[in-house]
């Protein structure tokens, strides 16, 4: 392959990680900019989401077959469902202790993560488990370089997602509440806005972004593990805070940059792939120290 | 019995532990049962308990960074790992006599609590928590690549150390090992909390702009936490890898630094008491109900947040003040 090749396949390769970090980075920036928390469990929420949209394509199967049309419904069901879920766990978990000291609620975050993990792992053995579709394996051949329609429409179906969320976050009422929210809390209750309804809403969206890279990620990979939450969750929030934590439309940069990133920098020589991980942590650190602030968030520096 | 009388007894117990005299009895009772303990124990009991000594100590340690200071570490293991490896490979590769490496192994956990710690503690919180957790997956996929480690399959054929002639190599003796230096880790707990130091990060725990008002150094008393923290890590790692004679990468996984927080956090997070209850609690536990196997991190997890949700302050009581 000529280098020009090289660089082609891996801005494909890039470009379709970095929209799955995307996806998972909006919930957690969406998060973060509300109520200042850091869901750990994020990252468990798209493993569930997969794990969703296998047991609803596995039903619905017999009848739609595991065509287009079988997994856009299940993926659309799968959003639906851990999108309720997030809800539930904020309800649960998380509103008694939005006064509590910080250090309380990121210990209840990362018990939340752990429940979902493991609980999964113990429903599923710790098993693999195949997702199996019959989308083909055709694609755009361009002599060394190879995308596959089933790539291209992940790639296109998280654009269409995120596009939606760019404008329900600036042209709707809900959205400029949310936004309004993230400023001040107690000024907006004043205002007659039902912050916890508005909360809630907010984990239901990020959640069901997360169920929708999670069942992406099914397609794409073909299988599922109850471990996939950690390492996504982990980068996710990389990319969150490379596009600057709190800004939806950073969260969106940074996953495609952590993306083509992590995709360039396995070509690095010496870093093979067995380094990408810490390639991209030693990023996040790197990054956390020299600019905390990402690239598109505000210049402020708060202090907790 | 009503609840009303219950907890008067709890109160009671409280206060009558509140006398320095009277904690001293129940402090030297229980180390007496401490010691004569391998008296009456089996193996497999003294198996459990070394183990639970060894617990002991990473919970005290993170309890430095998580209890005392505040700060959220979820990449303990790193430190952990550290002292292990350091201790590994110098015995195994290079032949040095164990208790020389012990300093080297303190000096190298210190070094990397200075490299995660000294750049970041300027940042928020939950920043911290979450650097601590890259730099934990990082320490240990480095333990995995590298030659010199072993790579996955890890060190083995660590050699036992000798004592004054004596090879250290039965159960018993790592007993004494680990309970030597659990207690040490306490000594040096309660020195700490009572200090100018840990008033500091007391302070600096409720309140960080007010403490750094009064002229405390922010930044400082935390990395002060962090490399006190970062040197029980590693000292319990040193003496881990000549107990196990083998160690690999994945002992040093996320869970089992999850699993040293819910030890801090169970007992009561600042509070040695507390702390040695949750250590023993998270040995014990397992070895109690066998059949969870797999399901035992789950159970400890939704342990983990019906204590946030309902006793944030953990098992232990809290004190007077």
């Amino acid at each position: 392959m000529s280098t020009q090749d090289i660089i082609l396949q891996q801005l494909a390769n890039g470009l379709i990680m970095g929209s799955f970090y995307a996806l998972v980075a909006l919930g957690y920036t969406m998060v973060y900019g509300i109520i200042k928390l850091l869901n750990f469990a994020h990252g468990d929420l798209y493993m569930v989401g997969g794990f969703v949209g296998f047991l609803i394509l596995s039903a619905i199967s017999g009848v739609l077959g595991e065509s287009w049309t079988a997994i856009v419904c299940s993926m659309v069901l799968s959003m639906l469902a851990v999108g309720l879920f997030g809800v539930i766990i904020q309800r649960v978990a998380y509103r008694p202790m939005l006064t509590a000291p910080r250090l309380s609620i990121l210990i209840t975050a990362l018990a939340v993560s752990m429940i979902l993990s493991n609980g999964v792992m113990s429903i599923t053995d710790g098993e693999y488990m195949a997702f199996s579709t019959d989308l083909g394996f055709d694609g755009l051949d361009f002599g060394n370089v190879f995308i596959s329609y089933t790539q291209l429409a992940l790639v296109i179906s998280a654009t269409v997602l995120m596009l939606v969320l760019y404008f329900f976050v600036n042209k709707t009422l809900y959205g400029k509440a949310m936004q309004a929210i993230a400023i001040d809390q107690d000024a907006c209750k004043l205002m007659g806005i039902n912050v916890n309804r508005i909360i809630a809403l907010t984990f239901f969206i990020g959640s069901s972004l997360a169920a929708a890279a999670g069942v992406m990620a099914g397609v794409y990979y073909g299988s599922l593990h109850f471990s996939m939450g950690f390492v996504i969750g982990l980068k996710a929030f990389t990319a969150a805070v490379i596009g600057g934590i709190g800004s939806i439309p950073g969260a969106m940069l940074g996953g495609l940059l952590l993306g083509l990133l992590e995709a360039f920098g396995t070509q690095i020589p010496f870093i093979g792939s067995e380094w990408k991980d810490v390639f991209s942590f030693g990023l996040l650190i790197l990054l956390l120290i020299l600019k905390p602030t990402g690239i598109l968030g505000k210049t402020e520096i708060e202090r907790m | 019995m009503n609840p009303s009388s219950d907890t008067s007894i709890l109160t009671d117990m409280t206060n009558w532990l509140q006398h320095q005299r009277n904690r001293l009895i129940v402090l030297l009772i229980m180390a007496t049962a401490a010691m004569f303990f391998p008296l009456i124990a089996n193996n497999y009991m003294l198996e459990v308990l070394t183990n639970a000594w060894f617990y002991t100590i990473l919970c005290l340690g993170l309890n430095i960074v998580v209890g005392y200071a505040g700060l959220l570490d979820l990449g303990y293991a790193a430190f952990f790992a550290v002292g292990a490896y350091t201790t590994g490979i110098l015995t195994s590769q290079f032949g040095i006599n164990f208790w020389l490496t012990i300093p080297v192994a303190v000096f190298c956990s210190m070094v990397a609590g200075i490299i995660i710690g000294g750049p970041t503690l300027r940042l928020r919180s939950d920043y911290l928590a979450i650097v601590t957790l890259g730099f934990g997956e990082i320490v240990r996929i480095i333990a995995r690549n590298l030659e010199i480690t072993g790579g996955a399959s890890g060190l083995i054929g660590i050699d036992r150390p000798f004592f004054f002639g004596i090879e250290l190599s039965q159960g018993l003796h790592f007993y004494y090992v680990f309970l030597f230096l659990a207690i040490l880790a306490c000594f040096v707990s309660y020195r700490l909390q009572n200090s100018r130091l840990g008033r500091a990060w007391q302070y600096v725990r409720e309140d960080e702009d007010a403490a750094e008002a009064m002229g405390i150094n922010r930044v400082g008393v935390k990395l002060y936490a962090y490399v006190i923290g970062a040197m029980f890590g590693g000292v319990a790692g040193s003496f881990f890898a000549v107990k196990m004679t083998a160690i690999s990468p994945e002992t040093f996984t996320f869970s089992q630094s999850v699993l040293i927080l819910l030890g801090v956090v169970l007992g009561g997070m600042g509070k040695i008491p507390g702390v040695i209850i949750g250590a023993f609690a998270l040995v014990l536990f397992p070895e109690v109900f066998r059949d969870l196997g797999s399901m035992r991190m789950l159970v400890f997890a939704i342990v983990m947040l019906i204590i946030m949700l309902y006793r944030p302050e953990g098992i232990w009581p809290r004190g007077k003040s």
